[in-house]
């Protein structure tokens, strides 16, 4: 395959994952929409009034990049995870491998079709946040960049995720009782400065925290962890993740008998 | 060169299942070769580690002369591959899976749209390009697998019993189209259950069986082999005396009554089906028409498989015996 070939390869993968989320645009970019407008309303307008501000930034206002980082994690991971996996289930997984497409376009491609609902919901999250707040963005740059290397990341584990899966149970397992915690618990709704000293040590075990707090900053300008090691982890665990994903495809674990 | 060469292919399943012990294979460019084995023979893995879908354990695979270990890249772009079972999104549209697998072989999407229009027509598919694949019937969903595995154009075509479940108008039809890319230069490797289909297709065969190969030769050659066969002759009246058919140089055929208007006859490969029928005249009996009793080839492969198969239990009891005299 020469250097066309393969864009033309990869192109075709991004677009057939673009087009599979768009159908079915009230399951994939919807929901994410309502449930943050939601959070804004209870937690931001009706709890978030009685708390007060964090770090001068008023709570609503606090929240709003975990909200848009948060919708971005779930649906980058979601995309790849159920789209992969549907693929092997239905077999259609054999129409790359029978092709001769490198390896790492097939996981490039999921990867990219991640990224993209990623953006999507996190344009739809950031417009819906717009309705509540007035956020004048500190910098758009480190906002951008953090964006795209956690639905990055965030795909390449979905796409893990899908790998390792034998059944529909096993692609919602790690968001339910690994994903969501860990989002939740990465300060999302709070600065950890917040939390006795104890539990401050065991959230920084915690990678998540350092994607939100680098997005905060990003957005508002703010942190609680130091910026070059959170994007430094955001990088490790990009690099990681890819290189094990890479193993998984090139070894045929759960996709070649 | 070869359009597939494959020598000493082995597999063993992570279960320890050992399905391929040593299978070699060549086939001729533009040959229409079949590939024929009882279930579980080793035809599917075979085509499986052929096409990348399964790992193979040893053994040496060529496809127009590319290693495909070391340059698969180039040996995949050759092959197209239909599979036994349905293997596309059942949620897409007919067209989007042919311009999509294009894509994967890097075809630019306005060429594979062409494409696609050109075999969705061939195999009259065209009025259902906007159609959901779970829509298609089970023919149609067939046929789409054959136009998405021509999409690329590849040089050696696989087909894994491209016929299942179809009904025989569909099944001719689908016949006809492969005898035509065959003829413009597609290399044709089919498996099948239907034994015609591979006889009448097909111009060499190999035969699996216990993951070896047990047949490799011309089909013409194959049914050489064959020492006899078994006709079913249909009366223009009832015969009701039985004893005609033991008396005279009749009884010299193994004839059967299986009732009053019907016999059935085996002829050695050297007796003269013209001299059955004169003797029969001269006792006032008429021929109405006739029939093979079982497709040459189906004879053919069942006694194949049958010897294996005593071989191969001949040869379990002596290892056995050897292992009981070296105890003793």
């Amino acid at each position: 395959m020469n250097w066309s070939a393969k864009y033309t390869a990869l192109k075709t993968i991004i677009i057939k994952e673009y087009l599979r989320f768009i159908r079915i645009w009230m399951q994939t970019v919807l929901p994410p929409a309502i449930t943050t407008a939601l959070y804004f309303v209870i937690f931001g307008n009706l709890i978030g009034s009685q708390i007060g501000d964090i770090d001068g930034y008023k709570y609503m206002d606090y929240i709003v990049p975990g909200l848009i980082l948060m919708a971005v994690i779930t649906n980058a991971y979601g995309n790849v995870v159920s789209s992969f996996y549907s693929a092997k289930f239905q077999k259609s997984v054999e129409e790359l491998l029978v092709s001769p497409i490198p390896n790492y376009l097939i996981l490039s491609g999921y990867v990219m079709g991640g990224i993209a609902r990623g953006i999507i919901v996190g344009i739809v999250v950031t417009v819906v946040a717009m309705f509540f707040t007035d956020i004048e963005i500190h910098s758009y740059s480190l906002s951008l960049l953090v964006f795209f290397l956690t639905a990055s990341l965030f795909s390449i584990a979905g796409f893990i995720n899908a790998v390792y899966a034998n059944s529909f149970d096993d692609i919602s397992i790690i968001p339910t009782f690994v994903l969501t915690p860990l989002t939740y618990l990465g300060g999302i709704f709070y600065s950890i400065e917040m939390l006795p000293e104890f539990w401050q040590s065991i959230s920084l075990v915690n990678p998540i925290l350092y994607m939100i707090n680098a997005f905060r900053y990003g957005f508002i300008g703010i942190t609680d962890t130091d910026l070059n090691v959170a994007i430094s982890i955001i990088v490790f665990f990009n690099i990681l993740l890819f290189s094990y994903a890479m193993h998984l495809l090139n070894k045929g674990i759960g996709i070649r008998q | 060169m070869y359009a597939l060469e494959i020598r000493d292919l082995k597999k063993t399943y992570k279960n320890g299942t050992q399905a391929l012990k040593g299978v070699d294979l060549h086939v001729e460019q533009g040959d229409f070769f079949a590939l024929l084995g009882p279930n579980g023979a080793g035809k599917s893995t075979t085509i499986g580690i052929i096409s990348g879908l399964v790992n193979k354990s040893a053994g040496e695979i060529r496809v127009f002369g590319y290693d495909f270990d070391r340059e698969q890249t180039q040996a995949k772009s050759c092959i197209g591959l239909v599979p036994q079972e349905f293997n596309f999104n059942q949620f897409e549209r007919v067209e989007e899976i042919l311009v999509n697998q294009g894509g994967y072989y890097g075809i630019p999407r306005p060429l594979a749209y062409e494409r696609a229009e050109t075999y969705l027509k061939q195999l009259a598919l065209w009025e259902k390009r906007h159609v959901m694949a779970r829509e298609l019937s089970g023919g149609m969903k067939r046929r789409l697998m054959i136009a998405r595995a021509l999409i690329h154009q590849p040089r050696l075509l696989i087909l894994d019993e491209p016929t299942a479940g179809v009904d025989i108008e569909i099944r001719r039809s689908m016949w006809q189209f492969l005898e035509k890319i065959n003829q413009q230069g597609t290399t044709i490797i089919l498996t099948t259950h239907y034994l015609e289909e591979a006889e009448s297709l097909c111009r060499n065969i190999a035969i699996i069986d216990h993951g070896c190969t047990i047949e490799h030769t011309s089909m013409k050659r194959l049914l050489n082999q064959l020492n006899n066969e078994t006709f079913i002759l249909y009366l223009q009246q009832p015969l009701t005396d039985e004893t005609i058919l033991r008396s005279g140089e009749l009884a010299k055929f193994e004839i059967q009554l299986s009732d009053e208007n019907t016999l059935e006859v085996s002829i050695d490969k050297d007796s003269h089906i013209n001299q059955l029928f004169n003797l029969l005249t001269d006792q006032q009996i008429h021929v109405l028409s006739m029939r093979n009793k079982t497709n040459r080839l189906e004879q053919l492969f069942m006694c194949l498989v049958d010897k294996n198969r005593n071989n191969a239990e001949l040869l379990e009891t002596l290892q056995q015996t050897t292992e009981v005299d070296t105890l003793l």
